[in-house]
């Protein structure tokens, strides 16, 4: 059973080939090569649900010299997360992009970054990391250029250099460790690691590194302009999954590879950034004119919250206490994912419909956009962080969680964010309700606004009725060494 | 049966949420269809609460419980309490349903109003259903995400700013409601509804933990309560159509916090516990300044919505004064009047919706002389006002003769006393006016905008019986009030469950 | 050992030297030169660290790390002077 972990990165992989072989065909076979590992991601969840974490070494060589791929709970989450999104977003972009010259480009680089992102969460070595890290990178640059703007290209330059420079920090950080441990491979790093000089400046020169990238304040100048240029299904994934991507890998290094060598003081200083970039990405949202550029900012301060979990995570002993913070860190971090992801489908229906995407005119929407209006709506409440969606229990918990440590000095930050995350929802909401002539004719229900009301259900309703399945799958972990 | 008790209280919940969703994407001009399902789901519902009042009173458990995280369950459970509120909200929505779909005719956006309307009571009966703190806050949140869409609905500038202040009030509220909530739940690892309270058996918990908590409970559910200094989103949320207003301060908004507050203080923290913590006597000033501060406003309103509006301030905290005072006789009062309030106040904003769709009229200084002109509409408006000054036989009386009793009861008549006589004198300066000028004056002036003019009936049917059917109930229930399943008898029967111990 | 030490110094030399001009200039082309020497000293660190000693092989798995860096870090320069070209290009249109 085990083989099964090769099928969610090869088959994006070998349908990338087919894309660019068949550049005509290419909207089913993007399709369908976005449908394909989700399936398999579907059978790699069941089996790890079953029976705990799956390991595979590459070609049949021994982890250390070869290559192994892992899936655990939090990997499996990941994926889940990204493969039904990518799933939705490309039925989308079939739409989108129907008759766009460049929809061969699209899909062909649409696929690999489905294959890096998978690849990313299932690999169980340092270096290989590394790799997706970088291909994932530079899919996400050429996809956000893809719309051609000069806008869009110098964000994406720009984006690019920012990315480069992270990874070569991961990279130099990834030197130390072979020189310090002489292993790569995490599930052996587990064990091996221990607090000292060479474990501090590893894990501060990767964590600087991927905190480029997975923008925190105040790294994050280069999100909110790429974000907001590329054209929306890139925007989508960019927002829920990219920088999620950065994201995970600081979890494995925090809680499972370094745990033990994190200090709480260098939590703090994590935790106190993630707060700034609530407010401040709270506040730049509400003040922000366009749509598109509201919504990358909210990532930006969503982003936030996820790092202010650190404190609260490194102040825990293992055990139950750790696990519910955590599990709430990845609801949260699900939750935002397919909310932010259908925000942007939204936002794209809005601008293709209407072409712009300023909030100010976006009199009349509700009446001739409801089924888009409803998703904005919905992924709304999601961002906010009120019931039915996931992330109201994932804030829950993390206020329990506040309580139980006695960190008290993050409330103010958290219903500060909560507040103004409601100002910017329901100002756009105040907007697109309000009388005025609309953003065209009263269409029909379009093909494209499915995928992203979808999404924004599972945000709402699947994630926040059925959240416990987070609990039950995050404290399956390959990596006992550190233990999550 | 034991299915039945689990199936219950979520068919309660899907009897209203069902058809809100289908309306949401019926077309605007199916209105036939529209009808249907909004009738249909509001009688099943009061077919279902049939079942759920016979089954409360013979002392039989309906609960459902759904596991959603470590620590945290979804727990519909039907108390005494519950129950109170869920007829009272049932039977109102139906009522003010017949009403919208007249008041509505002809304007655009029907779909959207009539969905967000049955996902408001479903929140609202949510609330009354909810099982412990958890759930509670959800449909408190829930509520407030279905109410704003109807407040803004007619998108004009001054309805959009009436919901923008009314959601600054209710997140902010829900916010502390929130915060107070999880703390709670973090120190006694989960708060359900027990009558009698439960955080007595927490010996060990600090107590002025427990009062800072109380505050902040007290704080978010005030805001919807209307207590001073938390009211000012509610004269502002009257720019919404007249069957919204009618729902918000009869059953939905208003009355969630207050029966919040009634929650908390009976069945989380027990009101002998929280007597002896001495927060009672805090929200008893509170609710003493809230009454007398909405007289005094509502004196000098000229607009009669407005003027209603600060009437429910007043009204609303008779039911919070009665929980805070310490007694079966006071609680009795309080709890009869959740339903002696809504009963009385949707009567009054129907009548007025009425005046304002027929004639034009919104400002008290335009009735003259309509009472001859509309005398169903006026008579019903009559019997509604006539109640919240608390003249007998109308249901008002009872709640205030109880109030009355329990404070003599609880040795608290020095302030109470005084207060409920103010209170009353003053309904009365801004009542009795009202009704003078409709019964007793002539018309000075035209109508502001006379649109029934050469009609045989002052109004149509769905317009007129709603608010003569619940003045007749508000009329009834104040006669019968020791009739068997009363709302009397059933707030005396939670009294007894409330302090047998 | 002090050989591999000084390979390894003067890599990570290479490196912050890289970091600091990618940070403080302002245009692409010096910042993309400054990421391939910082680049450059990331990739020396790693072969020095194959030495082990005269009498044992170098180690092959650094070898094999650094050639997939180095085709990554020449897509990634490529694709940075693609786009930079293509920006110029609008720039003299």
């Amino acid at each position: 059973m085990n083989n099964l972990l090769i099928w969610p990165v090869a088959l994006p992989l070998l349908t990338a080939l087919l894309a660019l072989l068949w550049p005509r065909r290419s909207n089913w076979i993007g399709v369908a090569g976005t449908g394909l590992p989700l399936l398999a991601v579907l059978l790699v969840s069941w089996q790890v649900a079953a029976s705990g974490p799956l390991e595979l070494a590459l070609g049949g060589w021994a982890p250390g010299l070869g290559i192994a791929l892992r899936a655990d709970g939090l990997s499996v989450l990941m994926l889940l997360m990204s493969a039904l999104v990518t799933m939705a977003v490309a039925v989308y972009a079939s739409v989108y992009f129907a008759h766009a010259e460049r929809r061969g480009e699209f899909w062909v680089l649409w696929l690999l970054l489905i294959t890096a992102l998978h690849a990313l969460f299932l690999s169980g070595d340092l270096f290989n990391l590394y790799v997706t890290l970088e291909l994932l990178g530079l899919t996400a640059v050429v996809l956000a250029c893809l719309g051609g703007s000069r806008e869009s290209l110098q964000a994406a330059l720009r984006y690019l250099v920012l990315g480069l420079l992270g990874s070569l920090t991961f990279l130099i950080g990834v030197a130390l460790i072979y020189a310090g441990y002489g292993t790569l491979d995490m599930a052996a790093l587990g064990d091996a690691i221990v607090a000292g000089p060479t474990a501090w400046v590893a894990l501060s020169l990767m964590t600087g590194g991927l905190l480029i990238k997975s923008a925190l304040f105040p790294l994050h100048f280069w999100l909110p302009p790429a974000h907001a240029n590329a054209p929306a299904p890139v925007s989508a994934v960019l927002s829920a999954l990219v920088v999620k991507a950065a994201l995970y890998l600081i979890l494995r290094l925090w809680l499972e590879l370094f745990d033990g060598v994190v200090t709480q003081a260098a939590a703090v200083i994590v935790g106190v950034l993630g707060a700034i970039a609530v407010v401040w990405g709270s506040w730049a949202a509400l003040q922000a004119e366009r749509l598109k550029l509201m919504a990358a900012y909210s990532t930006v301060a969503q982003l936030g919250y996820l790092f202010m979990f650190m404190p609260l995570l490194a102040a825990l002993p293992e055990g139950a206490g750790r696990e519910l913070a955590l599990g709430a860190l990845v609801l949260l971090a699900l939750t935002h994912g397919f909310a932010k992801s259908a925000f942007f489908l939204a936002a794209g229906i809005i601008m293709q419909r209407a072409g712009h995407d300023r909030i100010a005119e976006l009199g009349g929407t509700a009446r001739s956009l409801p089924v888009t209006a409803f998703t904005i709506a919905l992924a709304g409440v999601a961002l906010i962080g009120l019931p039915p969606s996931g992330s109201f229990l994932a804030k829950w918990q993390m206020l329990s969680t506040l309580f139980v440590t006695g960190q008290w000095v993050w409330l103010p930050v958290i219903a500060v964010g909560t507040l103004l995350a409601g100002a910017y929802i329901f100002r756009l909401l105040g907007h697109a309700f309000a009388p005025g002539e609309g953003v065209g004719p009263s269409l029909s229900v379009g093909r494209e606004e499915i995928p992203a009301v979808l999404l924004a259900l599972i945000a709402t309703l699947l994630l926040g009725f059925w959240a416990s399945a987070v609990w039950e799958l995050v404290p399956i972990s390959a990596y006992a060494g550190g233990g999550a | 049966m034991m299915t039945m008790s689990v199936w219950l209280p979520v068919g309660i919940l899907l009897s209203s949420f069902i058809p809100g969703v289908l309306i949401f994407f019926q077309p605007e001009e199916r209105h036939r269809l529209r009808t249907l399902l909004n009738l249909l789901g509001a009688l099943v519902k009061l077919l279902l609460v049939g079942v759920l009042i016979w089954g409360v009173f013979h002392e039989q458990v309906f609960e459902t419980r759904w596991f959603l995280a470590p620590g945290l369950e979804f727990v519909l459970h039907a108390d005494a309490l519950s129950v109170l509120f869920v007829s009272l909200s049932t039977l109102l929505w139906l009522v003010t349903t017949i009403y919208a779909i007249g008041y509505l005719e002809q304007t655009p956006h029907r779909s959207r109003f009539f969905g967000f309307f049955s996902l408001c009571v479903t929140a609202t009966v949510g609330l009354a259903l909810a099982g412990n703190l958890f759930t509670f806050v959800v449909f408190y949140e829930l509520l407030t995400l279905a109410t704003y869409p109807l407040i803004a609905h007619k998108g004009s500038p001054e309805a959009l700013r009436g919901a923008r202040i009314y959601l600054r009030y209710t997140l902010f509220g829900g916010l502390l409601l929130m915060i107070g909530a999880v703390w709670l739940h973090t120190l006694t690892g989960g708060v359900e509804f027990v009558q009698g309270g439960v955080l007595d058996q927490f010996a060990e918990l600090d107590r002025d933990l427990l009062r800072w908590i109380f505050l902040l409970l007290i704080l978010g559910l005030g805001v919807k309560a209307a207590l001073v200094p938390l009211h000012g989103w509610l004269p502002q949320a009257m720019v919404a159509p007249a069957p919204v207003s009618a729902l918000l301060h009869a059953v939905a908004v208003v009355k969630a916090g207050a029966f919040g507050i009634v929650r908390v203080i009976y069945d989380v923290y027990g009101v002998e516990f929280a007597a002896e913590l001495g927060v009672l006597s805090l929200l008893g000033a509170v609710a003493a300044i809230t009454i007398i501060y909405g007289s005094v406003k509502a004196l000098s309103q000229d607009h009669l919505k407005k003027r209603l509006a600060y009437s429910t301030v007043s009204q609303v905290s008779y039911i919070v004064l009665g929980a805070a005072i310490l007694g079966p006789l006071a609680t009795i009062g309080g709890l009869v009047h959740l339903v002696h309030q809504g009963v009385m106040k949707i009567t009054l904003f129907f009548a007025a919706g009425n005046y304002a769709e027929a004639l034009g009229i919104h400002r008290v200084s335009e009735m003259d002389g309509v009472g001859r002109r509309m005398p169903g509409t006026s008579l019903a408006f009559s019997i509604g006002a006539l109640g919240m000054i608390g003249i007998p036989p109308v249901a008002g009386f009872i709640s205030k003769w109880y109030l009355g009793l329990g404070a003599v009861e609880a040795g608290a008549a020095v302030w109470v006393l005084p207060v409920l006589i103010a209170s009353s004198l003053l309904n009365a300066a801004y009542f009795l006016p009202i009704l003078y000028r409709a019964w007793f004056k002539s018309p000075a002036t035209p109508w502001p905008a006379d649109k029934t003019a050469g009609c045989a009936r002052e109004l149509p049917d769905p317009l007129l019986w709603p608010p003569v059917t619940t003045a007749a109930l508000a009329l009834l229930i104040g006669l019968f009030a020791a009739a068997p399943y009363s709302p009397l008898e059933w707030a005396e029967l939670i009294a007894g469950r409330e302090y047998r111990q | 050992m002090t050989q591999v030490l000084l390979y390894a110094l003067t890599g990570a030399v290479l490196f912050m030297l890289g970091v600091r001009a990618a940070l403080l200039r302002d245009t692409v082309l010096p910042r993309l030169l400054a990421l391939n020497v910082s680049g450059a000293g990331v990739f020396l660190i790693f072969v020095s660290l194959a030495y082990r000693g005269d009498s044992l092989p170098t180690d092959p798995v650094p070898h094999a790390l650094v050639l997939t860096g180095l085709v990554v870090a020449v897509s990634a320069t490529a694709l940075a002077l693609a786009l930079n070209r293509r920006l110029r290009e609008m720039d003299n249109e």
